[in-house]
């Protein structure tokens, strides 16, 4: 039954500020994925609710207390580092005791806690080993059982796979998720892969230059980004983003994208909803597969050229001239030939976002 | 690596062999000329052209250990078969082991001056270690005020030639009664080899990730129990290569230890040419004497080899 609480947060190196005000409430055994590009803070987080590092400002809290004056040792939260920091001069089983040897327990209890750890992770067999003569995975799988063990308050994990290759990484999202399922408890990763935090999170946070940009369930930030970065940082591949103006014609609304010579079409709705936001500078967010293309000419479609076409496998991304801007779309594998081709697109309203250029900020507009 | 070798790598490969054989035999030359001179008949010792192909003798040692005085008259044959083997090769050069009242055989000056050696060269090596690990820690973990000056400050100590100082120091040395005693030189020895210990330790300790100690923090232990039970045992390599060259310095240093002490506290440097001086110098247990000097530092080193090897790559492998 563990709470986490960060309330107005602030870190300085030296005059640079890595995190601005951070609040942040985190529930019991809930899984939260810090996402941010390198360099954003992440670790700086982690490691001031673990201790590591002191704040400059505001409070960690730990089941509505204080923390932060607390040493690292008297917080009972346990840390899974980038590298593992597996201690090499000791085996497997000593580097799982060594949590355990830090508190009162007897020989015979170390010895079960460690063999039913192992036995979880299913590396019982490595026990006698040397951390060097063991896999990346097996570091990985040793590194969470001695985080584990202690049964702590939390769990604090710094891009535990972001070191093995990708085929690994994949297996062990999922041990880590099924771990997380059967032992339940408050849980921060902390990674720069979207994949990853869209398959683990219950709550993944963005940041981005040490300010948080949102919290919200995986789907909550792919479908409705808060803001402009959140917009481009969430998806693969990226959303487009153009500067837009929306303008009343005839029964229903226009969007131009850039200097493009006609607008696409969008439900008269839309000019209620951005509610005198119109006139401003927008810009219209849309994901490539919001950009609907065809061969034939259609109501609502218009004429635009194919110019570079990005076969990935399942699906091709197909840049597409709107003016002079270029808007990417997403069709079938094969769906154009190739550059030079004239299509007609449109823009999904449903799938459109709509934001203030100036603070970046969406302006939560669903059709 | 390529698997396959061109000629001119192999080429390469000879050509280094022999080089690194011709630069052993350079080293080794004055190594195989003292333990040979040690091991010869006195009268082989100065031979010219030397004398390579001899019967070993262990007189010599003999000789460095016991005390002797020149014999007026040959010892009578009942005197010389009551002897013992050790005896009658000191009879053999013309001298006489001198004995006590009660008969006791009398010490040389060599076993007491190589005690002292052991005492001043391991005493300061652990204290020119120890600080120096725990300094470089500091150095290498905390944000320290003025780090870079107070690093420059350390290594600016051993700028200057250490016998700049000597006659300052003896004289200060003197005034505190310092002068002819281990404390002395155990003190004086830490001094110039901390400056030394604390750049060494600093790098291996600046190679030793921090997350090991962070780890250990996060799991319930304090930084003093961390230091010793996560940091001490990774840098035990760097302890290791730092404590061999510490002590290859201690037990070698020549200038002071002649300057700063005289008997009760004299090392076996100064002693062992002062031997020269007194009456005709016998060269073999001259040699013997340093023979035994060289084994210390040959042993600890040997001893310690994996570690220095390691700590020579350190930091060259990794990453
Ligand atoms: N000890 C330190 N001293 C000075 N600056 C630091 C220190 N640690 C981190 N920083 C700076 O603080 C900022 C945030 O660092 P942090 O390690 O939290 O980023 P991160 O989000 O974890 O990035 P990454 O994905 O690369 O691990 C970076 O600009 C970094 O250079
Ligand atoms: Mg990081």
């Amino acid at each position: 039954m563990t709470q986490i609480e960060l309330s107005g947060v602030q870190k300085y190196f030296g005059a640079v500020q890595v995190i601005k005000d951070l609040n942040l409430k985190i529930d019991d055994n809930e899984f939260i994925v810090l996402l941010g590009q390198s360099g954003c803070g992440k670790t700086t987080t982690l490691r001031a609710i673990a201790g590591l590092e002191t704040i400059d400002g505001g409070d960690i809290l730990i089941d509505g207390k204080p923390v932060q004056h607390l040493k690292a040792a008297d917080r009972d939260i346990a840390m899974v580092f980038q590298s593992f920091s597996l201690y090499p001069h000791m085996s497997v089983y000593e580097n799982i005791a060594f949590p355990l040897r830090a508190t009162r327990k007897s020989k015979a209890e170390i010895d079960q806690e460690v063999r039913s750890v192992a036995k979880t992770l299913q590396i019982t067999d490595l026990l006698a080993k040397k951390p060097s003569a063991l896999s990346g995975g097996d570091m990985q799988r040793v590194a969470i059982g001695r985080a584990l063990v202690r049964r702590p308050k939390a769990m604090l994990m710094d891009e535990p796979i972001g070191a093995l290759d990708a085929k690994l990484r994949e297996e062990m999202r999922a041990e880590i998720k099924r771990l997380h399922i059967k032992q339940g408890s408050t849980s921060i990763y902390v990674t720069h892969d979207q994949i990853e935090a869209m398959s683990l999170a219950d709550r993944i946070v963005i940041m981005h230059e040490g300010v948080l940009q949102q919290v919200g369930s995986p789907d909550d930030v792919y479908s409705h980004p808060a803001n402009l970065f959140v917009a481009q940082f969430v998806g693969s591949p990226v959303m487009n983003v153009a500067e837009a103006s929306v303008t009343e014609k005839a029964s229903a609304a226009s969007v131009t994208v850039g200097d493009a010579a006609t607008g696409f079409e969008f439900p008269r709705a839309l000019l209620s909803k951005l509610n005198g936001h119109a006139g401003g500078k927008l810009a219209l967010g849309i994901r490539p597969e919001g950009v609907i293309v065809r061969h034939e000419a259609a109501d609502g479609f218009l004429p635009v050229e194919t110019q570079i076409v990005e076969p990935l496998g399942s699906f091709d991304i197909v840049d597409i001239k709107v003016g002079s801007r270029m808007l990417r779309a997403r069709t079938k594998s094969g769906f154009v030939s190739g550059p030079g081709e004239r299509v007609f697109a449109r823009i999904d309203p449903a799938q459109a976002h709509f934001f203030d250029v100036a603070s970046g900020r969406s302006l939560g507009v669903r059709l | 690596m390529a698997a396959v070798r061109t000629s001119s790598e192999i080429g390469f490969n000879r050509a280094a062999i022999v080089a690194v054989l011709v630069v052993t035999i350079i080293f080794l030359a004055p190594i195989y000329w003292i333990a040979s001179t040690a091991f010869k008949p006195r009268n082989l010792a100065t031979t010219i052209p030397p004398t390579v192909v001899f019967q070993p003798e262990i007189s010599p040692f003999v000789k460095l250990f016991a005390k002797r005085s020149q014999l007026r008259s040959p010892p009578t044959p009942e005197e010389y078969a009551a002897a013992p083997w050790w005896e009658r090769v000191v009879f053999n050069g013309g001298e006489k082991i001198v004995r006590d009242g009660k008969g006791e055989v009398q010490w040389s000056g060599y076993p007491s001056r190589f005690m002292n050696s052991l005492i001043v060269a391991i005493t300061s090596t652990v204290l020119a270690v120890g600080m120096g690990t725990f300094t470089a820690y500091g150095f290498s973990r905390f944000r320290v005020k003025g780090e870079a000056d107070l690093l420059f400050f350390i290594l600016s100590t051993r700028m200057l030639p250490p016998v700049v100082v000597a006659i300052p120091m003896f004289l200060m040395y003197r005034a505190v009664g310092l002068n002819d005693s281990h404390l002395g030189l155990i003190i004086l020895y830490t001094a110039f080899n901390l400056s030394f210990s604390v750049w060494l330790m600093k790098g291996f300790m600046d190679e030793i990730p921090k997350e090991y100690e962070e780890a250990a923090l996060v799991d319930g232990y304090t930084r003093m129990e961390a230091f010793f039970k996560i940091v001490l045992p990774e840098a035990a390599t760097g302890i290791a290569a730092t404590a061999v060259f510490c002590f290859i310095t201690a037990w070698n240093e020549y200038a002071f230890a002649l300057i700063m002490t005289s008997r009760r506290a004299q090392t076996a440097p100064p002693f062992i040419p002062s031997q020269v001086g007194s009456g005709l110098p016998d060269w073999t247990v001259i040699a013997a004497g340093t023979f035994l000097f060289l084994l210390p530092v040959a042993i600890f080193t040997f001893l310690l080899r994996n570690h220095l090897l390691r700590g020579m790559s350190f930091g060259a492998i990794r990453k």
